[in-house]
């Protein structure tokens, strides 16, 4: 779905500890339908402020190792790290105004 | 924001969606207050393939991004947010979202309905911890685990037969010795080989183990024998109560807060407010029905607002 940089367990820790921007994780999974609605406008949040934030897609059922570090539970799951910390976790579809919300308070 | 709009539709499943366009296309410019959780039922469903002109099937999702399409393209203006609270008495109504007041000569009521909680003792604390109500979210917590789904409609044979995806075995508890749902989808479940029944069953407790559901407590209602089922998830599909709170005070429902309306108009008891979908209907509550009220809905909104012009 879309053009948002996909990551597994392997990249995880370059992709996302390691990155000089937060960036925020969207854990999902193709029989997650709440997830449709949420990752577009995840696509659109990154478009928006590029300077700010990354957005990344993890599929939760190929990346075993990385869902049970985070003990992700429920999709959708979105995990914001910066500096290699999760410092907010979001679960379950949001409305694009609460989702940009929850970000700026985050960061 | 000062203007007095034609309609609001308050409700984004298939009945508003509907309603939003043929209301737009009647050029009534209709606004959506489509909640935040937009997109109704079906947004957690997952192949929906009873709703007619779709052979192969279509995602819930799908449909509803389809309808929502729709409904843009012919100009209705849509809002991802909660209405607060609502006046619906008089020539103006008003609509609002937070401090934002949305005023219109017609409002169309279609906020539909939310699954109903067992309320036993457990439920509440163990909500995301081995209890749910979305299958679809949640399918993971049960992988590889024994588990039950209470419920003995169509909603009950859906998830347990989705989450066989997941689970070791499903147990569906049901109240009676046999379920409402269609015949199809009860077909589809007993035959399902991680499926089993324990009939004329119902939930007395849901038991957690450091923080995560280790059991369920359930009694027979025939004998009252009391027994635990050893499972690490409950699934509770025992049905959908109408979302009416908003506005329960001001229109007419009936005694289980369903909107009543002058069948088979959509018309409630306040002139200008007329409601449509699972709102109303407890009767047959598909896609298509609340669809087909949401399109009666528009058209009832239109009359009116021709008859008050003149």
């Amino acid at each position: 779905m879309g053009t948002t940089k996909a990551v597994t367990d392997e990249t995880f820790d370059q992709e996302v500890l390691q990155a000089d921007l937060p960036v925020l994780v969207d854990f999902w999974a193709d029989w997650c339908m709440p997830c449709r609605k949420v990752s577009p406008l995840l696509e659109e949040i990154a478009g928006e402020m590029p300077d700010k934030l990354r957005v990344v897609k993890m599929n939760a059922d190929e990346n075993p190792a990385t869902v049970r570090a985070y003990r992700i539970m429920s999709l959708p799951t979105l995990t914001i790290f910066k500096g290699g910390e999760p410092v907010k976790q979001v679960v379950g579809a949001k409305a694009k105004s609460e989702l940009v919300r929850i970000i700026n308070d985050a960061l | 924001m000062d203007e007095i709009r034609n309609v609001i539709i308050i409700g984004s499943g298939p009945a508003g969606y509907t309603a939003a366009v043929y209301a737009a296309r009647a050029n009534l410019r209709p606004l959506v207050i489509e909640g935040v959780q937009s997109g109704g039922a079906l947004m957690t469903t997952t192949e929906v393939e009873n709703f007619p002109g779709f052979p192969d099937g279509i995602l819930g999702p799908d449909l509803m991004d389809n309808m929502r399409k729709q409904a843009e393209r012919f100009g209705a203006e849509l809002l991802t947010q909660d209405a607060t609270r609502v006046e619906l008495t008089g020539d103006v109504k008003t609509v609002y979202v937070g401090d934002t007041a949305y005023r219109s000569r017609a409002v169309i009521l279609a906020t539909g309905s939310a699954w109903r909680p067992l309320g036993v003792p457990g439920e509440q604390e163990l909500l995301g911890h081995g209890v749910s109500s979305c299958a679809t979210c949640d399918g993971f917590f049960f992988r590889d685990q024994d588990i039950a789904v209470v419920g003995g409609g169509d909603s009950a044979m859906e998830e347990a037969t989705f989450l066989t995806k997941f689970a070791a075995s499903v147990t569906i508890i049901h109240r009676r010795d046999e379920f409402r749902a269609s015949k199809i989808m009860a077909d589809r479940a007993l035959a399902n080989p991680k499926i089993k029944v324990a009939w004329n069953t119902v939930v007395e407790e849901i038991l957690g183990t450091d923080g995560s559901v280790s059991g369920v407590r359930v009694r027979d209602v025939r004998t009252g024998e009391r027994r635990t089922l050893d499972v690490a998830g409950l699934f509770i599909a025992i049905g959908h109560d109408p979302r009416s709170e908003l506005f329960r005070d001001q229109v007419e429902v009936d005694e289980n807060g369903y909107v009543r309306v002058d069948a088979p108009s959509t018309r409630t008891n306040l002139p200008g407010v007329f409601a449509c979908g699972d709102l109303v209907d407890h009767e047959y509550r598909q896609a298509v029905t609340a669809a087909g009220t949401g399109c009666a809905a528009a058209l009832d909104a239109e009359r009116y607002l021709a008859a008050i012009a003149h």
